[in-house]
């Protein structure tokens, strides 16, 4: 299985020198690209290969010696499949810090060893709470700087792990002190801090077990009908979209929602290729006994789910503010939620996180890269799922209208 | 079919299924652009990519028909065998074929043809393309590019948003959470689709194998006279004209990309089927387009540069 990585931190904590350690170590570097790296560390800095070249690839990020933008690189060992999401760390990007990690298995959050925790770690830990990553690795990096201090590291750690309890939900820390400049427990044991008795990143990431996700069910939010018109497939109605929750098999007994009829798989198709059964995540398209109305938005739900979904125009979610115009009370907006699209109206702003206290305070609006809680009242009913039981249904998007821009990543939590 | 892989030692059942999700994964991508946008086209090179891209578009509308045309933007500095290739492959699946050619954007003066001693058409499909998105009024299209590409494309979204004049700013993305499409625009705006951003080139291989895909021949080892140009050797005939000093030889090679023909390189290579391929490409020390595409080298930045120009 591909293991789906995001770093996560302040700026300068070393994200992108940590990945760029973990490419060239694992020989994942290409001659061309670190032939190119050497050159423009020539151009950018005092010549000394810098590793975060490597991810940071837009020319204002090479200038500025930053993180932009997220950058996605692939390297395997012979365990594992990896695929890494470098994030920015400054605050004006906190955006693509939950992008990457919405997609992510683990999150590696670094910390600087001489600074310690900043506004940013505890914001970061926040987001991977709220977003439900499985697994956070806590790097104290920098290690070099602080002579491999055995209470420094100790001191962070205990810092971290408090804050972590005091999640909404409480976030396990795999703690490991590192030196990404140098390597020390990046790919190979550290000799300089022989008092850390943990495995060195690259085992751990290549031995994690990653939990797996609830099985609330088989669900199918229909993308598209499949109608050949054809004389061959003339009466052939295949609802095609991508299989979670659970498994389906020919003979299983669905519900169609928010319409409620109901009907039995007579035919599962993955591309184009008939088979009996399918799994979780499998691009499939289903066929059904019944001549139903069925359209992209709607869902195929077994009928006898173990967690059945809820039907509902009015939901709860924690959001994540992504855009400088705010997030008022009284707003509109276009939701997108599984494969429906619809109009939503926020009924009520119940609260904004304090990410660095892991408190809530009220609130009349949501800023850029406030999270919060909001109350929104959608056109049509939605088929929900709280977000940690059933990610899917439980994830959506907010887009402006008038600029069409992605505004807001939601994981709702119940119905009003 | 057994694979020879020595990029990991994953098992042939290992491979199967990460190659497997990852066909689920741009499935899903190409049904959901499909519903989202009201006329997308596919972008169809005849290269490895768009040939595994068109594929999957193909399997997933199955039993039903590819519900978007195809599109080739061509540079006119094609290998004869990948035009025969394109035109054996719309035979075969039933597309409608677009043919965007740069010749005729040059004639009408809407493209200049680099001067100097090798022009190279690369830069220039850019006005075709967007051209030919305007006239057919197409709102997303999709591409074969991979993040493991380059740098740049690395940093690319699945759903790329391109403003009137076609085009990327780094800067401005769409944030994607759990790769969610927004696939809304406004009227001149369109999109460009990756389904293809998670794959490596190795995974292309793979995938090729497993699903029999067909490729153009070049692709594989052949006897070919060419001629080396800094480090690259490049075809000889069509495009590249022998400048003074230069020797053509007789080599044994392949491809690894294919693009315009004036700067798009072959490689020293006896792999001549698939097994063979994979076994090159796992143990490969230099990107394709390190490899193989004289235009990529120029700069450190010469893809974001044409991608903010409207580029694939
Ligand atoms: N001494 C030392 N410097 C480091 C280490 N890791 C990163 N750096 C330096 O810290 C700076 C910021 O690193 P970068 O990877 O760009 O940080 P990012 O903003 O988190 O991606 C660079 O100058 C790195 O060379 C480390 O382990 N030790
Ligand atoms: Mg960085």
């Amino acid at each position: 299985m591909v293991l789906r990585i995001a770093t996560a931190g302040s700026v300068d904590d070393g994200k992108s020198t940590l990945i760029g350690r973990l490419l060239h170590d694992t020989k994942t570097v290409f001659e061309d690209q670190l032939s190119a790296v050497e050159k423009a560390s020539t151009r950018y800095g005092d010549g000394s290969l810098n590793l975060a070249l490597l991810t940071d690839g837009l020319r204002a990020e090479r200038e500025q010696g930053i993180t932009i933008d997220v950058a996605y690189r692939y390297f395997a060992t012979p365990k594992r499949t990896f695929v890494v999401a470098d994030t920015p760390g400054h605050a004006q990007y906190t955006r693509n810090m939950v992008t990457g990690a919405s997609a992510s298995d683990v999150a590696i959050v670094l910390v600087d060893a001489r600074n310690g925790l900043t506004e940013q770690t505890r914001r970061h830990l926040f987001v991977a709470s709220l977003l439900g990553v499985k697994l956070v690795i806590l790097a104290v990096n920098k290690m070099d700087l602080v002579d491999f201090d055995e209470a420094t590291y100790h001191r962070i750690v205990a810092e971290a792990t408090a804050h972590a309890d005091a999640l909404p939900a409480p976030v396990v820390l795999n703690p490991l002190p590192i030196s990404a400049l140098l390597g020390d427990n990046v790919v190979d044991a550290s000799t300089n801090m022989p008092w850390f008795k943990g495995l060195p990143l690259l085992d751990l990431l290549e031995t994690i077990e990653v939990p797996g996700d609830h099985n609330v069910g088989a669900r199918l939010a229909v993308q598209w009908v499949i109608r050949p018109y054809s004389t061959e497939h003339h009466d052939y109605r295949g609802f095609a979209g991508r299989l979670t929750g659970g498994s389906l098999a020919i003979g299983d007994l669905i519900r169609v929602l928010p319409g409620g009829q109901q009907s039995t798989v007579i035919g599962i198709d993955r591309g184009g290729v008939p088979q009996d059964t399918a799994q979780p995540g499998e691009a499939i398209s289903v066929q059904l006994a019944d001549d139903i109305d069925i359209g992209r938005g709607d869902v195929l739900v077994a009928a006898v789910a173990s967690e059945a979904p809820i039907v509902t125009d009015r939901i709860i979610a924690d959001i994540s503010w992504m855009v400088d115009k705010p997030l008022e009370t009284g707003s509109r907006w276009i939701i997108k939620h599984q494969t429906r699209t619809a109009k939503a109206f926020v009924s009520a702003i119940e609260l904004r996180h304090d990410v660095a206290t892991a408190t809530h305070s009220p609130a009349e609006s949501l800023g850029l890269n406030d999270l919060g809680r909001v109350h929104l009242n959608v056109s049509v009913p939605l088929v929900i799922d709280n977000y940690d039981r059933h990610r899917p249904g439980g994830a959506a998007v907010l887009i402006d209208e008038a600029t069409g821009m992605t505004c807001a990543a939601l994981m709702i939590r119940d119905s009003e | 079919m057994t694979m020879i892989d020595s990029g990991t030692q994953a098992t042939p059942a290992e491979i199967k299924q990460s190659v497997a999700e990852l066909e689920d994964e741009a499935i899903t991508i190409i049904r959901e652009v499909a519903a989202e946008c009201r006329n997308p086209v596919l972008l169809f090179s005849g290269g490895k990519d768009s040939a595994v891209l068109l594929h999957l578009a193909a399997k997933a509308f199955r039993p039903g028909s590819l519900p978007f045309p195809v599109m080739h933007v061509d540079t006119g500095h094609n290998f004869e065998e990948v035009i025969t290739y394109r035109d054996m492959l719309v035979e075969q699946y039933g597309v409608k074929l677009i043919v965007a050619s740069v010749q005729e954007s040059i004639d009408s003066g809407r493209a200049v043809e680099e001067t100097g001693p090798r022009p190279s058409r690369n830069r220039l499909q850019s006005v075709t393309l967007l051209d030919a998105i305007a006239e057919h009024k197409f709102d997303a299209a999709f591409g074969g590019g991979r993040r493991d590409e380059d740098k740049a494309r690395a940093k690319e979204r699945i759903l790329s948003f391109r403003d009137h004049f076609g085009q990327w700013e780094p800067r401005a993305q769409r944030p994607e959470p759990w790769n969610m499409l927004n696939a809304k625009i406004r009227p001149g705006e369109h999109l460009r689709a990756f389904p293809l951003s998670n794959w490596t080139e190795l995974d292309i291989w793979r995938y090729i194998g497993i699903e029999n895909v067909a490729l153009p021949s070049i692709y594989f080892s052949h006897r070919r006279t060419v001629v080396e140009r800094n480090g690259m050797l490049l075809s000889v005939g069509g495009p590249v004209v022998l400048e003074a000093g230069e020797t053509p030889f007789e080599e044994t090679v392949r491809y690894r990309t294919v693009g315009d023909a004036s700067c798009t390189g072959a490689v020293r290579s006896t792999a001549s089927n698939v097994d063979e391929v994979l076994v090159e490409v796992a143990a490969a020390r230099i990107t394709e387009r390190g490899a193989t595409r004289a235009d990529d080298n120029f700069s450190d930045s010469a893809m974001e540069d044409r991608k903010r120009e409207g580029y694939f």
